[in-house]
């Protein structure tokens, strides 16, 4: 298990990054975390011929906090995102979902952005961008362009990046007001991709009846999407709101697939149930908001 | 006086360096070795049509290819059945090279030298082998059904047909009150060491002698087999197995292909070659075990007292059977357990697959006859509405009852004859461990939290430390260092310490003194190797017996010099002494020089070994019969094996919204006679639980239909991290075993036998549906709980409330 | 320009000694320290990531060597196994106080996977207060992300405390 022959580069200006995969060509690959990556190409899996590693690109490690959301450089690593109090605090769900990432040395290295950009759905931050309805920063030759996460996810492991490109952010839009999030997810063992996992954003009125509800799940579909889930428990009170109604409508909206670890079944009980939790959860934290 | 250090938890000596990184594993060794890779097949079953290595030969830094067609005399033949047995009657083994066919995925068609692994994996890239696709054979349900043959002169897939029967069972079965019949499967896994296998070949050509390290079990074996298979004189092939990390079983089965083949190799090259395999040749070319489906008839009467006992096995072995049939064998005598069982018929059908072949998984056939004779217990107490635990107690062969003959033959050729047992104290102690009366409260409190709990136990009896022997050495130096070896090899058990505890006691030194050496056939040619919990019964005696050889010899000789009788001498802290005559002493380290009559003096000490300054001219200098050297040999070579004994308790709860399974109380009783170092059994005992709940709950190999191993990485075979793994508690027992000299009986596999039964029994408790495959994961409990066709059990169709689903 | 590269020199930092290597681009950083550098005591267990017994610092972090190019590191602080104990400046070492607690508490067997738990646990450790009160949940996150399939974990948890307890008292 060694990964076949390729060239390398590690650029030092986005710019040159740019030219470099250009140059190189469609073989030619970016490199950030490699925590995804590397495996695929000890397998042989994946065999690019270039790798062009950003590792050194400045200005791409840091996190931008406003009060409209969370921006997060391509070389912010999964434990730093993790640890950062004032992205957390604008948008909560950043820390939760990084903390179901894998272990603690794969999150010393492994990116954010970096695994948005490979785009599998069973990684949480791929959810997490959906159920935000957040964006990614592209640098291409043509400048930074903004795409929406339903644009940039494409299918599994495949997004709508094309030709010499570098995703450079990804950004996170904040928590909306009277709003709470929770994030959940079982995994056969600590720290394995989720068998099923589920995101949830819920918003109240004034008046602490339920608004909006929002989830999306990992490791359900082939694509993140993000389920509206309000038509269930619309203008309830918060605290007799029927958050297993709520479960209920988003098993009926899932299309989750069978696999060596879970049915599509299992998958959907779970989605029922960590809505459900989850919906709890953030319905507390929504009230406490709002108060 | 000399502390005994037998039976005190001293401090792992080998820890020294694997804690700084110091240790020796295989691909530590040749940095400048040539490396090998293998193309290896992609298909369950094809005939290979044609092997292209053309658009492999520009790579650069390749150095060689090696087909079939390149192996000649005896490496050309099959490898060998290495042991064989009248019952497996359609032995067969692969090449060392795919030869036409391959039988699963994984087999290795062709090896390829070059400068380093990644060059080794281009060129092996790059080899075109194709292949014309053969009907494939997955289960041993598919097997016996027989549509397709795994090799074409066995249409049937059966290898072997063992059987074993005490008596005639039908007529005491159709006289007993009751009786019950059911099917059971379980899953297969593997050994699965953090260290795969790997071999490093070294040719002296000056010295026309082979040098061969390997991550290996049993280096003495490896050295007759590359010996026999490249037609080398025994004494110009070593073999030595360095720091093995792991081996659980998988690397008892030699000679692997790549035992032979690198070796091969360094010949033909005249360099150094290594193979390194890694974790993805680890999974589909290295062996599992565990795959079974076993159909059970006991009949019993109203107390729940066993009558009789009628067990069918279909034994999935993978595509060859280089191992024989030990693991049916073991399977079959071992599933008695501790239990009387009046009349016993077993038959294990040992057959073909399509798949990786299935050699001994630490336990080899224990666990699967646990889950078999376990799970009978619950049945049982299940009809009759008895607790299990009374169940078992009522079937318990009794302290008094020893020897007990179960009138079997075990894998050793040799009666399954129990030497000393107290099962029921077992019983007890692992009842009052695990909480076993309170298991009602615990349910309603899980209950009244909106979980599922419950509780299920499991017992055994393995026999351990099989013979035919194994030796032990022991010298004295000069300078009182205390050399010891034994030609068994060492995958983390301790032996350095233990070895070293045993001699430091027998002989009186200090365990300072005392060096072990272990897995070096430069050192010791004669051993079986590491496997079925044998190293501590076998080594460990016959290392005592050499440090008894050598404690005699010293007495003799001190005796002479100090003019005393052997009777009045003692030997502590390295020092012979008259007992209560401080001051009247000799050292054993001059005892050691005085051992060897010397006419050179080489060095300081050996001045007093000179022949003119030791004066007895009536005797010879080496007397009749002696040999000259503080040194002895012994074997121990034991009648039978000895069996070890134990009970394991697992309450387990259970999310009824999410069917997670968490083991919150794992209780082990354990009974190993006596022990050397508490610390090091205790360690095996832990590691072996895990072991034992991964197999339960986590670990399976995953075929699809069409032979491909759907889960051959760490991501996605579920070895447990410590996330995984219960907080386990511990009692012991100690009944000595009388078959050997220090009492003592294996400890090595203890651990992983009963924790499928007792999980399983604990899973069933808890949701009161009938648990018949194993492991089993929160996704098919799932589905086994919804399944309105599954089977309640009668405890829970007779329990309100909790426990049994709609 | 940005050179484009099949092999590369780099120059690291590996405890504390600066070593320079010329290795294949594609070398993993696992190979390059066992085979280039000669330190064999990060091992290899899986080549994917997931079992940990190659994880090593880099710049003070755990990480797995397996899923980092050589070259990569390239101007930064590598910590083996083999950097953890301190020169005593007599010829000898002393011992990092979790060497000492994984002898005293039997946390390996055959010691494959140990270098990777003693580099993960160590920086944790070195990252904490000792004083404070060691909680499970920070033993498992030094714990959880690396395979062993010999000790069933629980001595590996029990030399962590011991570890911390030593530190705690001076020991480092």
């Amino acid at each position: 298990m060694k990964p076949a022959p390729f060239r390398y580069a590690d650029p030092s200006t986005l710019d040159e990054a740019l030219a470099v995969l250009s140059d190189e060509g469609a073989g030619a690959k970016v490199l950030a975390g490699g925590q995804s990556l590397l495996p695929l190409l000890s397998m042989r899996l994946a065999a690019p011929t270039t790798l062009v590693d950003i590792n050194r690109v400045p200005g791409l490690d840091s996190i931008e906090v406003t009060g409209d959301g969370v921006t997060v450089g391509a070389l912010v690593r999964h434990n730093a995102l993790l640890a950062h109090e004032g992205a957390a605090g604008v948008q909560p769900l950043l820390a939760r979902a990084t903390a179901n990432v894998a272990h603690p040395a794969i999150r010393n290295r492994g990116t954010t952005v970096g695994s948005i950009a490979h785009a599998d759905p069973s990684g949480e931050m791929t959810s997490v961008l959906a159920l935000t309805d957040g964006t990614v920063s592209v640098a291409g030759p043509g400048g930074v362009e903004t795409v929406g996460w339903r644009d940039f996810f494409v299918g599994p492991l495949e997004t709508s990046v094309s030709g010499p490109a570098v995703v450079t952010a990804a950004s996170f839009p904040a928590l909306p007001a009277r709003s709470g999030t929770a994030f959940a997810e079982v995994a056969r063992r600590k720290g394995d991709y989720a068998v099923c996992g589920a995101g949830v954003v819920v918003t109240l009125d004034a008046d602490r009846r339920v608004e909006r509800v929002l989830a999306s799940y990992v490791s359900v579909g082939i694509v993140p999407e993000v389920h509206d889930l309000t038509e269930a428990v619309a203008g309830k009170p918060v605290d007799t709101a029927d958050w297993a109604a709520a479960g209920e409508l988003a098993r009926t909206l899932v299309e989750p697939d069978t696999d060596i670890h879970a049915s599509a079944d299992y998958r959907r009980l779970l989605v029922g149930v960590l809505t459900e939790r989850t919906l709890r959860d953030a319905a507390a934290e929504a009230a406490e908001r709002a108060a | 006086m000399t502390t005994k250090l037998f039976g005190e938890p001293v401090r792992r000596r080998e820890d020294a360096r694997l804690i700084v990184g110091k240790g020796r594993y295989l691909d530590d060794i040749g940095h400048q070795a040539l490396a090998a890779a293998f193309v290896r097949s992609p298909h369950a079953h094809a005939r290979i049509t044609d092997i292209d290595v053309e658009p492999a030969l520009d790579v650069e830094g390749l150095i060689a290819i090696y087909t079939y067609d390149d192996l000649t005399g005896p490496m050309a033949e099959p490898l060998p059945v290495l042991i064989p047995h009248p019952q497996l009657t359609e032995p067969r083994t692969n090449y060392p090279l795919a030869r036409d066919v391959v039988r699963h995925v994984g087999e290795a068609v062709v090896m390829v030298i070059a400068t380093d692994r990644y060059v080794a994996e281009d060129a092996a890239e790059r080899i075109l082998v194709s292949y014309e696709e053969l009907p494939v054979v997955v289960g041993v349900d598919a097997a016996v059904e027989a549509k397709a043959a795994v090799h074409d002169d066995v249409p049937d897939n059966v290898a072997a047909r063992h059987r074993q029967e005490t008596g005639d069972v039908e007529p005491v079965l159709a006289a007993s009150p009751h009786t019950l019949s059911f099917t059971q499967y379980i899953e297969r896994s593997a050994s699965m060491p953090m260290e795969g296998k790997g071999v490093h070949a070294k040719w002296d050509a000056d010295d026309r002698s082979l040098r061969v390290y390997t991550s290996t079990q049993a280096s003495t074996s490896v050295r007759a087999a590359v010996a026999a298979k490249l037609d080398l004189s025994l004494d110009r092939v070593e073999v030595i197995a360095p720091d093995v990390g792991g081996g659980f079983g998988v690397k008892i089965v030699h000679p692997w292909p790549e035992e032979l083949l690198i070796p091969m190799a360094a010949i033909a090259l005249q360099a150094e070659v290594k193979w390194a395999e890694d974790r993805r040749e680890h999974f589909i070319s290295s062996a599992h075990e565990r795959q079974q489906r076993q159909d059970i008839t006991v009949g019993y009467d109203d107390e729940g007292r066993i009558t009789a006992l009628d067990v069918h096995v279909l034994h999935d072995n993978g595509a060859y059977t280089p191992y024989g049939i030990i693991v049916p064998i073991i399977t079959a005598t071992q599933l008695v357990g501790p239990y009387v069982i009046p009349v016993y018929r077993v038959q294990v059908d040992s057959v073909y697959t399509n798949t990786v072949i299935v050699t001994p998984y630490r336990g080899a056939g224990r666990p699967q006859a646990c889950y078999a004779m376990e799970r009978t217990m619950d049945r049982i107490a299940d009809e009759l509405g008895l607790d299990r635990a009374v169940v078992r107690e009522r079937n318990l062969i009794q302290p008094d009852q020893f020897p007990y003959d179960h009138q079997l033959t075990f894998q050793d050729g040799r009666p399954v004859i129990y030497d000393s047992g107290d099962y029921p104290g077992l019983v007890d102690k692992l009842k009052a461990l695990v909480g076993w009366d309170e298991a009602s409260r615990l349910r309603d409190d899980a209950a009244a939290r909106g979980k599922h709990l419950g509780i299920g136990m499991a017992l055994y009896v393995e026999g351990t430390g099989p013979g035919p022997y194994e030796g032990g050495h022991v010298q004295v130096l000069g300078s009182g260092k205390v050399l010891v070896s034994t030609g068994l090899t060492s995958q983390g058990q301790g032996h350095e310490t233990a070895f070293a505890q045993i001699v430091a006691s027998e002989l009186g030194v200090p365990i300072e003194d005392v060096e072990v050496t272990t897995g070096d056939t430069r050192r010791f040619g004669y051993a079986v190797g590491t496997f079925a919990s044998r190293a501590a019964v076998m080594s460990g005696n016959a290392i005592a017996l050499a440090a008894r050889g050598v404690r005699e010899k010293a007495l003799r000789i001190a005796a002479d010099v100090l003019e005393v009788d052997v009777a009045d001498l003692e030997i502590d802290e390295g020092l012979v002494q008259v007992k209560g005559v401080p001051g009247s002493s000799i050292p054993l380290r001059t005892v050691a020089v005085l051992s060897n009559p010397l006419r050179y003096a080489f060095d300081e000490a050996a001045k007093q070994a000179t022949q003119f300054t030791t004066h007895d001219d009536s005797k010879p200098p080496v007397a009749e019969g002696d040999a000259p050297g503080l040194e002895h040999r012994d074997y121990y070579s034991p009648l039978r094996s000895t069996f070890a004994s134990g009970a394991h308790a697992a309450i387990v709860e259970i999310d009824p919204a999410t069917w997670e399974i968490e083991i919150v109380k794992y209780a082990v009783v354990h009974d190993c006679g006596n022990v050397v170092n508490p610390m090091i059994v205790e360690g095996q005992v832990q590691g072996g639980v895990a072991q034992g709940v991964g197999g339960a709950l986590y670990e399976r190999m995953v075929y699809d239909s069409d032979g491909q191993l759907t889960n051959a990485s760490y991501m996605d075979f579920l070895m447990p991290y410590s996330s995984e793994v219960p907080d386990v508690v511990i009692d012991h027992q100690t009944t000595p075993s009388p078959l050997n000299p220090l009492g003592i009986k294996g400890a090595g596999e203890a651990g992983v036998i009963p924790g499928t039964a007792a999980i399983a029994s604990a899973i069933e408790d808890a949701v009161g549906r009938r648990i018949t495959s194993m492991p089993i994961s929160p996704t098919e409990l799932y589905d086994l709980v919804r399944n309105p066709d599954s089977e309640k059990t009668a405890v829970a169709a007779g329990r309100a409330g909790t426990g049994v689903m709609a | 320009m940005t050179s484009v590269d099949t092999d590369r020199t780099i120059t690291l930092t590996v405890n504390g000694v600066p070593r320079e290597a010329t290795v294949p681009v594609r070398r993993l950083l696992s190979d390059a320290l066992r085979h280039d550098l000669g330190l064999t005591g990060t091992h290899v267990g899986c080549e994917h990531g997931v079992c940990g017994a190659c994880t090593v610092l880099v710049d003070g972090d755990p990480v797995r060597s397996c899923l980092l190019l050589a070259v990569q590191v390239d101007g930064h602080q590598v910590t083996t196994v083999e950097g953890l104990a301190r020169d005593d400046h007599q010829g000898g070492q002393v011992l990092h106080p979790v060497q000492e607690a994984f002898r005293e508490c039997h946390a390996l067997q055959c010691g494959f996977c140990t270098p990777g738990f003693l580099t993960t646990i160590a920086a944790g450790l070195e990252k904490r207060d000792n004083a404070a009160e060691l909680t499970e949940d920070e033993v498992d996150d030094m714990v959880g992300g690396n395979l062993c399939r010999c000790t069933g974990y629980a001595n590996i948890k029990k030399a962590v405390h011991h570890a911390n307890a030593a530190m705690r008292d001076g020991a480092r």
